[in-house]
C-alpha cells in the first residue's frame, strides 16, 4: 500500500476511510478524557489531579473532540462519503479535489485540538466557550476559535460538494423518491449545516477578536452584550444536534431495513414529515438552551412551543424505523444488534429531553447531570452506536473483509449494559442536583457512591468500545473475505465487488422503473 | 374512499379532543380572588411527576412495541424477505396525520401545564423580602434593603418569599439552589431574578454556582440559612445597627480633619 497514494486521493471511498481513521482517533482520544474525568470524581476531592484546569481542560476536549472532531466528521465525512456515491450510482463526488481538501482540513482540525495537551495555557473554555470567561482566562482560547473554523470549514465544503453530487450525479432513472433514507438525512444535515455553520464561525471569531484584538462585542462595560454570544453559539448548536442526528438515523434505517428484508415503513412519510419538519424546526428551537441565562420571558415561553413540536418529526422518524420491522424477517447480526440497541437508548433519550423542553422544569434540571445524562442518551451515545453500527455493517463493503460475530455481538452488549449504568445514573443524580462541570462535589457528599458507580460503568462502557475497535483492526487485516453483497441487501452500493475499485463499477449502473433500494419482495 | 372519511372523522375527533384539552387547562387563571402564595418548589415537583408519568407511558408503550416487533418478526426458516403490506395512500396519510395529532395534543397539554408553572415561578408575590445579589470569582454577594452585606450566607425569615435581584462583576455564574428547585444566571450588564419560598425555620439548604465560571467553578458554592421571623428580626436588626455605628463612626473620622482646617 503506498501512503503518499491515500494521501493525495481525490477517490470517494479512500478520503471517506481516511475520515474514518482520524474520527476514531479523536474519539479514542476523547474516550480517554472521558475516563480520566470519570476517576477523577470517584472521590470527593482531588484524586489523579489536584489542580482544576487539568480537569478542566480534558472536559473541554472531551466535549469539543467529541462532537466536532468525532460524531460529525464520522457521520457526515466518513459515512457520507463512502456511502453516498455508491448509493446513487455515481463514479465518484462532483468535486473531487474539493473533496480531497476537506479531508486534509479535517487533519489539521483534528491537529490542532489534539495540540490543546501540548501548548502551555490549554484552552479551558467548555466546548461552548461563552464569554466573559473565554475572552478572561488565561487560556488559550485561540486554539478553540481555530478548531472551530477550520472543522467547520472542512464541513461546508463537504456539505456543497454532496448536494451537488446528489442532484446531478444519480443513475439515470433514479428518482428523488428512490434515493436511499441515508442520502435524503445527509441532504438534510448539509442544509443546515451550510445555513448555520457560518454563524458559529462568526460567534468563536468575535470571541477571539475581544480575547486578542480588545473588541468589546461581549463587553457589557463597553456597550456589549453577553447573552449576544450565546445566542449566536446555539444558533448553530442546536441544529449541529441534527446535522448528527439525522445521518445517524439515516444509517439506522439502511440497517434495519436489510436486516428485516423489509421495505421502509412509510417512506414518504419519513422523508417529507421526519427529515423535511427536522430541517424546518432546526433553526428555531434554539433558546431552549438558554432558559436559565436570562433571555427574555417571552422568548422562553415561544420556544417551548416550537421544541415541543420536534417531537412530530422525530416521532414520525422513530415510527418509520420501528414500522420497518413489521412482518420484517430480522436477523441479529452485529450491525442489527447495535441498530436495535439504538432504538431503546434513543426511546430514553428523547423522552427525558420532554421535561428540559419546558422552561418551568429545566429552571430545575438545566445544567445538571440530567442534562448531561440526557444528551449523551439521545445523541452521544445513541450516535455513537449508530456510527458502530454502521461501521460493522459497511466493514465488509470497505474492506472485503468480515470481522468477528461473536467479538462483535460480546463488544456491543458490554457496552450497552455500560452506557445504561453510566447515563442512567447521571440522569438520577441530576434531578437530585448534581451540577455538571464539577471538578470536586464537596457541598454534594451523598452523591460518592452515584459518582462510585458510574466510575465503574464507564470502565465497562470502555471495555466494549475497545473490543469492536480492536475486532475492526484484526477483521480489515485477517478477515475471511466477505464477498460483494453479505447481507443480502438491494441498495445500489452492494452491486458492485468489495472493496469497490477506482469509478465504483465497471459500467455506470442504471436503475429499473420498478426499483427501490429496499424492493425486497417481488410484488 | 371509506377509508377517507374514516380517516376525515378520527382526525375531527382528534382536534376537538385536544382543544378540550387545552380548554380544560387554562393558561392564565383569572378568578378575582386573591391567590395564595404557591410554592414554585412544590409546583416543580407536581409537574415534574405528572410529566415522567406521560413519558413513562410513551416510553413503556414505544418500548413494548419495537421488543414485541423484534421478536415476532425475528427471522425464520420459510420467510426469508419481509412483507410489509403496501400502504393505500390513506393509510400513508394516516400514519402522518393522527401520530401528529397525539403528539400535538400531548405537547400541548405540556405546555400549558408549563406555562402554568412559569408563570409561578415568575410572577413575585409583593409581600416579599428583596435581596440584591453580585456574583464575583469565586462567591456570592448579598445586600439587604437595609445595607447589610453577607458573603456565601444567605439568612432568610420563614414563610416570606425572597427575590433575589442579581448581577455579576466579572464572568457568567449561576445561583442554583436544588433544594428550592430554582437557578437563574447572573452576569455583567443585566439583571435577572428569581425567587423561593423558604418554609422551615432551623434549615439549610446548599447554593450552588451552576455556570461554568472559571478554574474553581465547582467550589464556588454557600447556604441559605432558614430562621425563624422573630430570629431573622432580632438578626437583622442587630446587624443593622452595627452598620449604622460603623457607618456613624466613619463619618466621624472623615468629618474631623475637615473640621480642623
Amino acid at each position: 500500500m503506498n501512503i503518499k497514494e491515500w494521501i493525495f486521493t481525490t477517490d470517494h471511498k479512500r478520503v471517506g476511510i481516511l475520515y474514518l481513521i482520524g474520527s476514531m482517533a479523536a474519539f479514542a482520544i476523547a474516550g480517554v478524557m472521558a475516563m480520566m474525568m470519570r476517576i477523577e470524581l470517584s472521590t470527593l476531592g482531588p484524586t489523579i489531579t489536584d489542580n482544576p484546569t487539568t480537569y478542566n481542560v480534558w472536559l473541554y476536549s472531551h466535549g469539543a473532540i467529541m462532537i466536532l472532531a468525532f460524531q460529525i466528521p464520522a457521520l457526515t465525512g466518513f459515512f457520507a462519503n463512502f456511502c453516498i456515491p455508491l448509493m446513487i450510482g455515481a463514479k465518484d463526488v462532483a468535486f473531487p479535489r474539493v473533496n480531497a481538501l476537506s479531508v486534509w482540513l479535517f487533519y489539521v482540525g483534528v491537529i490542532l485540538a489534539l495540540l490543546t495537551f501540548f501548548v502551555p495555557d490549554p484552552p479551558d473554555v467548555m466546548w461552548t466557550g461563552y464569554p466573559p470567561y473565554s475572552t478572561i482566562t488565561t487560556g488559550n482560547t485561540a486554539f478553540y476559535t481555530f478548531t472551530v473554523l477550520i472543522l467547520g470549514f472542512a464541513s461546508i465544503i463537504g456539505g456543497v460538494n454532496f448536494l451537488t453530487t446528489v442532484a446531478y450525479m444519480r443513475a439515470p432513472g433514479m428518482g428523488w423518491t428512490k434515493l436511499n433514507i441515508f442520502v435524503w438525512c445527509t441532504l438534510g444535515a448539509f442544509v443546515l449545516q451550510l445555513i448555520f455553520v457560518p454563524v458559529l464561525g462568526t460567534a468563536v471569531t468575535l470571541i477571539s477578536l475581544d480575547k486578542y484584538l480588545g473588541t468589546h462585542f461581549f463587553d457589557p462595560t463597553n456597550g456589549g452584550d453577553v447573552l449576544t454570544y450565546q445566542n449566536l453559539f446555539w444558533f448553530y448548536s442546536h441544529p449541529a444536534v441534527y446535522v448528527i442526528f439525522l445521518p445517524f438515523f439515516g444509517v439506522l434505517f439502511e440497517i434495519v431495513a436489510t436486516f428485516a428484508r423489509n421495505q421502509v415503513f412509510n417512506y414518504k412519510m419519513v422523508v417529507f414529515g421526519g427529515i423535511f419538519g427536522i430541517v424546518a424546526l432546526a433553526g428555531v428551537v434554539w433558546v431552549h438552551h438558554l432558559y436559565v441565562s436570562g433571555m427574555a420571558d417571552w422568548l422562553r415561553i415561544g420556544m417551548m412551543i416550537t421544541t415541543l413540536m420536534i417531537s412530530v418529526p422525530v416521532g414520525l422518524m422513530l415510527i418509520g424505523l420501528v414500522g420497518t420491522l413489521y412482518k420484517g424477517s430480522i436477523t441479529f447480526e452485529t450491525p442489527m444488534l447495535y441498530a436495535s440497541g439504538v432504538m431503546f437508548l434513543f426511546l430514553i433519550g428523547g423522552l427525558t429531553g420532554i421535561p428540559l423542553a419546558l422552561p418551568s422544569l429545566t429552571i430545575h434540571l438545566a445544567r445538571t447531570y440530567y442534562v448531561v445524562g440526557h444528551f449523551h442518551y439521545v445523541m452521544a451515545v445513541a450516535g455513537t452506536f449508530a456510527i458502530f453500527a454502521g461501521v460493522y455493517y459497511w466493514f465488509p463493503k470497505f474492506t472485503g473483509r468480515m470481522y468477528n460475530e461473536f467479538w462483535g455481538k460480546l463488544g456491543f452488549w458490554i457496552t450497552f449494559v455500560g452506557t445504561n449504568i453510566v447515563f442512567w445514573t447521571m440522569m438520577d443524580i441530576g434531578v437530585q442536583g448534581m451540577p455538571r462541570r464539577y471538578y470536586d462535589y464537596a457541598q454534594f457528599p451523598q452523591f460518592v457512591s452515584a459518582h462510585q458507580l458510574m466510575t465503574l460503568g464507564s470502565i465497562i462502557l470502555g471495555i466494549g468500545f475497545v473490543i469492536a475497535v480492536v475486532n475492526w483492526i484484526v477483521g480489515a487485516i485477517r478477515g475471511p473475505k466477505a464477498g460483494d453483497n453479505p447481507w443480502g441487501s438491494h441498495s445500489l452500493e452492494w452491486t458492485t465487488v468489495s472493496p469497490p475499485p477506482y469509478g465504483n463499477w465497471p459500467s455506470p449502473p442504471s436503475v429499473a422503473e420498478n426499483w427501490t433500494p429496499y424492493g425486497y419482495e417481488k410484488r | 374512499m371509506r377509508n377517507v372519511k374514516k380517516l376525515a372523522a378520527a382526525a375531527g375527533c382528534l382536534v376537538s379532543a385536544s382543544i378540550a384539552f387545552a380548554a380544560a387547562n387554562p393558561v392564565t387563571a383569572g378568578s378575582g380572588a386573591p391567590p395564595a402564595i404557591k410554592d414554585p418548589a412544590v409546583e416543580w415537583d407536581h409537574l415534574w411527576r405528572e410529566v415522567i408519568i406521560d413519558i413513562t407511558i410513551i416510553g413503556v408503550v414505544f418500548a413494548l412495541i419495537t421488543a414485541w416487533l423484534l421478536w415476532r418478526y425475528r427471522h425464520r426458516p420459510g420467510n426469508e424477505t419481509g412483507h410489509a403490506p403496501k400502504l393505500s395512500a390513506a393509510a400513508a396519510v394516516a400514519w402522518v396525520v393522527i401520530p401528529t395529532f397525539v403528539f400535538l395534543a400531548d405537547d400541548l397539554y405540556l405546555a400549558a401545564k408549563g406555562w402554568q408553572l412559569w408563570n409561578v415561578y415568575r410572577e413575585v408575590p409583593a409581600d416579599r423580602l428583596e435581596i440584591s445579589l453580585e456574583t464575583g470569582m469565586y462567591s456570592f454577594d448579598y445586600t439587604y434593603p437595609n445595607g447589610v452585606r453577607t458573603q456565601n450566607e444567605l439568612k432568610v425569615p420563614a414563610g416570606k418569599p425572597v427575590l433575589l435581584r442579581m448581577t455579576s462583576r466579572d464572568t457568567l455564574h449561576n445561583h442554583f439552589i436544588p433544594d428550592f428547585r430554582v437557578k437563574e444566571d447572573s452576569m455583567p450588564g443585566r439583571i435577572t431574578y428569581l425567587w423561593f419560598l423558604p418554609k422551615e425555620a432551623g434549615k439549610q439548604h446548599v447554593v450552588s454556582c451552576a455556570a461554568y465560571c472559571g478554574v474553581m467553578h465547582s467550589y464556588m458554592a454557600g447556604k441559605i440559612v432558614v430562621l425563624s421571623p422573630e430570629d431573622y428580626k432580632a438578626w437583622y436588626d442587630q446587624e443593622g445597627a452595627k452598620l449604622n455605628d460603623t457607618k456613624s463612626a466613619a463619618e466621624q473620622t472623615k468629618a474631623m480633619p475637615a473640621r480642623k482646617s
